[in-house]
């Protein structure tokens, strides 16, 4: 069997010399806007103060102060140094490890500037990126449920804001935040199952099919609002999930307020992540979820229901949309206002696309969009001549680069978007 | 004792078609058993009915002795048939174990996966039989002879023992073919049973123990490698039917109309496919490319057209150098295309006849005056071509899809056949036709010829090469190994060069001046 | 599998021509009517739901319940007849006063019946250019879910030309101001298309995405550059006169010239797409793109030009709402147009005529919609639902073919929306 084995060696992975070369000037770009944008408009001596404690820590942990201009020279190297690193030998495998990185330079420098003299509460900015990072994550795990599957879910926003409704609407009535939370993600399975039923039953267009779902529940839960919402108060009072401080952890400094003192979603949302991303790349329910959204015939000639699996994907995926769906309501605000998710949806798609179709990349994705949208609130208040605006389009332009394969084309399902004929 | 597998008066009706007639076969346990017949003679629909894809309109299955009832794969897979399909079932960015196990999972408590074990099984597996694959390595990453042999472990996983092979050697190159007939014969020693499904007459004769015939859906009659050569079994598999002898004048050899020199293509993954290619075409003459499937045809024909640019070398027609011009120019040049795959590339199938009539001529008069299309005029000429070309159809408005293959192909021959043009590529124009399409076809090629239009015919099928080439090129792994004369050479010879067997003298080719 | 397809598509079409010419005109006949039927049933049961949603959130329907089952009915019965009637009279107008206000002489009387269905052709207008927009997508092979983003931004280009050029004559202000709308609309599908074109990107992503740059950009021009310096809204300043579409009538009628407009736009759309080699080019392109590269079509370019038409289109509709209508930009200018000429291209079965068909129906809905939240206290959202509705029967014909037991058709060339998924470059 010696010819066979030569082949196989002769097909060595092949590594695009043209994306090393691409993320090395990236790298090196950051740098270059890091040293240039940052690093010539701060004054020497100047410190940025960073708060790194909220509510009881406050007075016990004290502030983290740099030097403004040393901390910006510092973090421009560092990122020249990795890009010179990428351009040089490459890092492989570890090249997104190593965009995140940089990427993080990149931020954590303009916070440096935009804070530089003055004083930033890094935890209050990091605890609210967290949480406006949930529906996003939540609407992106919605997606990658379906996705992976093979059919493409567009009606996330249109399943989340149906869900933010019938979740105010439930849990108002009975008074039970629990059971609110239900009706939404049941809503929202509903939607899925319309949106299984055309996509999967009737070959509908995927896209058409979320395109109805989404005007639907637009018109649907826009009627209902001003309907009834309106008029009877009692009906829009559900209250809000609160703050939960987990024991212990969230006295930890720093992390403790970020991570372990928020409400259900966001532990939800964690234990979602683990979970899903341990049920599709680990287990046998996942693979074969996998092997449905990859090719179809070839799961059928190995038994697998494709039609099944289908179905129960984007059910899953309509459920997961439909109780990020009643983050905006019960989780947050605390009632329901007429096309509240704004788009949210879409930024949840958006997510997904950034993270490759997994669940990590997806939360790693939705913490960089929710950070902008939580940083471009406070823009105001820092007195940076930035319009909030543009820090809200950077999930969309950054999709439409990740999308035009700029900085390496992500791998989406090959059957994505195809409905399945069985011979 | 009972066969391992035996299919009883099997009979599948399409509508309209019937695709089995009533076929019975057997097979023994450790043995080869060849099913061969042309392509659409039925023997795909056969295996598929077996693999419970398709269910058979009437007929039984035994498999040792008992009757089964196929539904679906996974019947199949518990009756121990295993399927290695023709196009591979696998995914690409799966590692081997996960493409191996899928459906059948090693999995430790709570359905979690368990790679290793299966990588382990793959691995034994891939040492009993000699398949040497490794489990960790992505699908995408190997090459198509190393895919297929995942495909076989996949099976020997389930522990089928009953293999039915789909045109297993239709993908591969030579060696790939080589090392196949080693591991089917190393699995046949080890107790499986092999269902071989092929139209190649050389591969039969080297591996089977067994040999039976289909055509038209029917069994026409079984044979063994000693009984049986290469000529009688053509013969059962192409009918008795006698040669079609077209009337074909002397040619009347012009000037090169086209020059390829030294040329060099590569497909989407950087694979050179045509491999430093030179040969010229005449006017007045056909130039057949001979040569199984998959020898770079497709991209010699893609890259004089224009659908494709060489990375390597020129191509010269009537003095314009059109390596790298675009398949506009060439059209306009007077170059004629009938491409390989009729219902992708010849025709858009929703529109009307009419439309596809001009496919390519649409924006020149006098269909088009100025950016305006002269619908009248179109419809006109496409209704004469529909005459003229006897396409079967009420009416020209019509749509491309609704007709047969037949004349479909048709519309496209009136298109490139009926204006004026210097070459024609002809890829593959009679594929899937009925005779009498096909003798209309060769009709028509031999019409364009004797008007003085040098045509490059490229053919997997012999017997159309023979018929119609005044030369006949052979192309074996992006090369072309030998140039013959037409009127000189035979089958026999054509195929020891399709099989990459080089001519024995040298300097074999021949060329009009 | 191919080899098992081939006889099956060739038995048929071989026997059909030795069949009687009647039998085909027969079975020509049926078919379209089933075309056209399947669009009117999918209207039908759109409005038979909608019917149902008021009777389920309607409160006296559910009070005379309460009180007995006949008082249920027919407070049912009351609720959608009054709803459907406010609905009719406030798109089309009472016919009676009509003729009584033709009959009489007071001018303002007759502006005033007649203002209603004057009204639903300045509601239709938008929807006719953003279904254009979206009908030549689909005739291209593309999905453009960025109408309404192109809409916008065509509307921040011709709300600026409108005011900030002021003085120039109409006969150039007026073109400059709608041609500005057309490239600004050009520029957003431009970018889609060239992306696809180029990187294999998907538009479909590419244009929601979009969609959501043109809010933000319009939010930031509005509360910025382009606000109207006295006013504490995001309102752009007022446009000159001069830019203004003409209209016909005193007010309240608001119906213009923008009307005129889109029909013959629609004409040239028609012409362009089914008479002239462009537009072959784009369908070719559309239907078959190997088949297109084959003729030697050059897909980038009529990609990169139909989604800039498209573009175009849209933002005629964003110029169309400014010069015609509002005379200003506002953020909420448009009631989601962009998304509903997706329901409105596939009604219209992607055909300019069917379009301008169908652009009217939804702008009669949404005009009489107003009215009905009006009268009947029945929210205009629930024309979002109806069109949602609508939308899904069109899509999915197989379930209008259950509900009233229609026959299947026999071609395949039936529903035949398929757009390429995702993955497809």
């Amino acid at each position: 069997m010696a010819t066979a084995t030569a082949n196989t060696i002769t097909q060595t992975t092949y590594v695009s010399p043209t994306r090393q070369r691409v993320m090395g000037m990236v790298f090196l770009g950051f740098a270059v806007a890091i040293w240039v944008l940052f690093g010539r408009e701060t004054e020497p001596g100047v410190i940025t103060t960073f708060g790194m404690a909220v509510g009881a820590q406050a007075g016990s942990i004290e502030p983290l102060r740099l030097p403004s201009l040393a901390t910006l020279n510092i973090l421009a190297l560092a990122s020249a140094f990795v890009g010179a690193g990428q351009l040089a030998r490459g890092f492989g495998r570890y090249t997104n490890w190593m965009l995140a990185l940089v990427t993080g330079f990149f931020i954590f420098s303009f916070l440096t500037w935009a804070a530089a003299d003055k004083s930033l509460n890094l935890v209050g900015l990091l605890n609210t990126s967290l949480s406006r990072a949930v529906p996003i994550t939540l609407g992106a795990m919605s997606g990658i449920l379906c996705e992976r599957a093979g059919v493409v879910n567009i009606a996330i926003e249109g399943m989340m804001l149906f869900g933010a409704m019938s979740g105010t609407l439930v849990a108002s009535v009975t008074d039970n935040l629990w059971l609110g939370v239900l009706a939404a993600v049941i809503t929202g399975a509903l939607l899925a199952v319309v949106h299984a039923v055309f996509s999967i039953k009737y070959m509908v267009d995927q896209i058409v099919s979320g395109t109805v779902i989404n005007i639907f529940s637009v018109g649907m839960t826009s009627y209902i609002s001003s309907k009834f919402l309106q008029h009877y108060q009692e009906l829009n009072r559900p209250g809000t999930f609160r703050a939960f401080p987990i024991p212990v952890l969230a006295d930890i400094p720093v992390v403790g307020p970020i991570l372990f003192n928020n409400n259900m979603f966001v532990y939800a949302m964690f234990a979602f992540l683990i979970l899903l991303h341990v049920a599709l790349f680990y287990t046998r329910w996942g693979l074969r979820l996998r092997s449905v959204g990859e090719h179809p015939r070839a799961a059928d000639t190995l038994g697998i229901n494709v039609f099944r699996t289908r179905y129960m994907a984007v059910i899953l995926g309509g459920m997961m949309a439909g109780f990020g769906g009643a983050f905006f309501s019960l989780g947050s605000v605390g009632r329901f206002d007429e096309v509240m998710t704004a788009g949210r949806g879409f930024i949840g798609l958006a997510a997904m696309i950034f993270g490759n179709w997994t669940p990590f990349g997806a939360f790693g994705a939705g913490l960089l969009f929710g950070f902008a949208d939580s940083l471009q609130a406070r823009l105001a208040i820092l007195g940076i001549p930035i319009p909030s605006q543009f820090l809200l389009m950077v999930p969309y332009v950054a999709t439409m680069i990740v999308l035009a394969g700029v900085v390496g084309r992500g791998e989406m399902p090959a059957a994505d978007g195809q409905p399945y004929v069985k011979e | 004792m009972a066969p391992v597998l035996e299919l009883k008066n099997i009979t599948k009706q399409f509508p309209g078609v019937l695709a089995n007639d009533n076929i019975s076969l057997t097979l023994e346990e450790g043995e080869i058993h060849a099913l061969l017949g042309e392509n659409g003679a039925g023997k795909t629909t056969l295996m598929n009915i077996l693999y419970g894809l398709y269910q058979p309109t009437r007929g039984e299955i035994f498999v040792r002795g008992k009757k089964v009832e196929i539904h679906s794969p996974s019947d199949a897979i518990a009756a121990g048939i295993g399927m290695v399909h023709q196009h591979f079932m696998l995914i690409p960015v799966f590692t081997v174990t996960e493409n191996v196990m899928l459906g059948a999972e090693e999995t430790r408590g709570g359905g979690i996966l368990d790679r290793a074990a299966a990588a382990q099984k793959i691995r034994e597996i891939s040492e009993k039989y000699g398949l040497a694959v490794q489990p960790e390595a992505y699908v995408k990453n190997l090459p198509v002879g190393v895919q297929q042999r995942v495909e076989i472990i996949k099976l020997l996983y389930r522990q089928a023992d009953i293999l039915i092979f789909d045109e297993p050697t239709a993908v591969l190159t030579p060696q790939e073919a080589d090392e196949l007939v080693k591991i089917m014969r190393s699995l046949v020693q080890q107790g499986k049973s092999i269902i071989f499904i092929t139209h190649k007459l050389r591969e039969v004769l080297e591996v089977a123990n067994r040999i039976t015939v289909i055509r038209r859906g029917r069994v026409v009659g079984a044979t063994t490698p000693a009984e049986a050569d290469q000529k009688k079994l053509a013969e059962m598999m192409v009918g008795r039917q006698v040669d079609l002898l077209l009337e074909k004048k002397t040619p009347k050899v012009g000037d090169p109309v086209l020059k390829v020199k030294d040329l060099v293509v590569l497909d989407h993954r950087d694979h050179i496919l045509v491999d430093g290619i030179s040969f010229q075409v005449h006017a007045g003459e056909v130039l057949g490319i001979a040569g199984v499937q998959g020898n770079g045809q497709t991209e010699l024909v893609e890259a004089i057209t224009g659908l494709n640019h060489p990375v390597k070398g020129t191509i010269t027609l009537l003095g314009h150098n059109i390596t790298h011009a675009t398949p506009r120019q060439i059209t306009k040049l007077g170059v004629g295309h009938v491409p390989e795959d009729r219902q992708r590339d010849g025709l858009v199938l929703s529109f009307p006849i009419h439309d596809n009539i001009v496919l390519n001529t649409y924006f020149k008069p006098p269909y088009s005056k100025g950016v305006v299309m002269q619908a009248e005029r179109i419809l006109a000429e496409a209704e004469e071509l529909v005459k003229a070309f006897d396409i079967r159809t009420p009416s020209a408005k019509n749509s491309a899809g609704s007709l047969s293959g037949g004349n479909q192909q048709k519309v496209i021959v009136a298109r490139e056949f009926s204006r004026p043009t210097k070459l024609l590529v002809a890829s593959q124009p009679t594929r899937g036709l009925d005779v009498g399409s096909i003798e209309y076809i060769h009709a028509r090629i031999l019409q364009k010829r004797d008007e003085g239009c040098a045509v490059l015919l490229v053919s997997p099928e012999l017997d159309e090469i023979l018929q119609l080439s005044d030369r006949i090129a052979v192309m074996y792994r992006g090369k072309i190994i030998a140039i013959v004369d037409a009127a000189k050479t035979t089958k026999e010879e054509l195929g020891l060069l399709m099989a990459g067997i080089a001519p024995k003298t040298e300097g074999k080719e021949v060329s009009h001046g | 599998m191919a080899e098992s397809k081939q006889p099956d598509t060739q038995a048929p079409a071989e026997k059909e021509p030795k069949k009687e010419q009647g039998f085909m005109r027969v079975f020509l006949q049926e078919l379209t009517s089933q075309s056209l039927l399947i669009p009117i049933l999918a209207i039908f049961t759109g409005l038979v739901l909608g019917a149902i949603i008021i009777i389920l959130t309607s409160e006296e329907v559910y009070a005379g319940f309460g009180k007995s089952f006949g008082a249920g009915l027919s407070a049912s019965w009351n609720a959608v007849r009054t709803a459907y009637n406010a609905l009719f009279t406030s798109a089309i107008g009472s016919p009676s006063r009509m003729i009584a206000a033709l009959q009489g002489d007071d001018a303002l009387e007759i502006r005033r019946t007649f203002n209603p269905i004057l009204e639903s052709l300045v509601a239709s207008t938008p929807y006719i250019f953003a279904g254009l927009a979206v009908a030549l997508g689909f005739r291209s092979g593309l999905f453009n879910i960025g109408v309404e983003g192109q809409l916008f931004i065509g509307a921040i280009f011709s709300a600026y030309v409108g005011y900030r050029f002021a003085g120039l004559p109409a006969f150039i202000h007026l073109p400059f101001a709608l041609l500005a709308g057309m490239l600004g609309g050009a520029l957003w599908g431009f970018i889609p298309g060239w992306l696809k074109a180029k990187t294999g990107g998907h538009e479909v992503i590419n244009t929601i995405m979009m969609n959501y740059i043109a809010f933000r950009l319009s939010e930031w021009l509005l509360m910025g550059p382009m606000k109207r310096p006295d006013s504490f809204n995001p309102v752009s300043p007022t446009i000159a006169d001069s830019a203004k579409l003409p209209s016909f009538f005193e007010p309240p009628i608001r119906f213009h010239a923008g009307f005129f407009l889109a029909l013959f736009v629609a004409w040239l759309v028609y012409w362009f797409l089914f008479k002239t080699k462009w537009g072959f080019e784009l369908r070719t392109v559309g239907a078959n793109r190997h088949a297109a590269r084959y003729a030697g079509m050059n897909i980038t370019v009529v990609t990169v030009a139909a989604m800039s038409l498209s573009g175009a289109l849209a933002g005629l509709a964003g110029a169309n709402e400014v010069l015609g209508v509002n005379y200003n930009l506002a953020l909420a200018f448009s009631a989601g147009y962009g998304f509903d000429a997706i329901a409105l291209a596939l009604l219209g079965k992607s055909h300019p005529l069917g379009v301008v068909l169908a652009a009217l129906l939804f702008g009669t809905l949404r005009s009489g919609a107003l009215g009905m939240q009006l009268t009947a206290g029945i929210p205009i959202d629930i024309i979002s639902v109806l069109q949602a509705f609508i939308l899904a029967f069109i899509a999915a014909p197989a379930i209008i073919r259950t509900i009233y037991r229609l026959r299947k058709p026999g071609t395949k060339e039936e529903d035949s929306l398929v757009l390429s998924g995702w993955g497809e470059g």
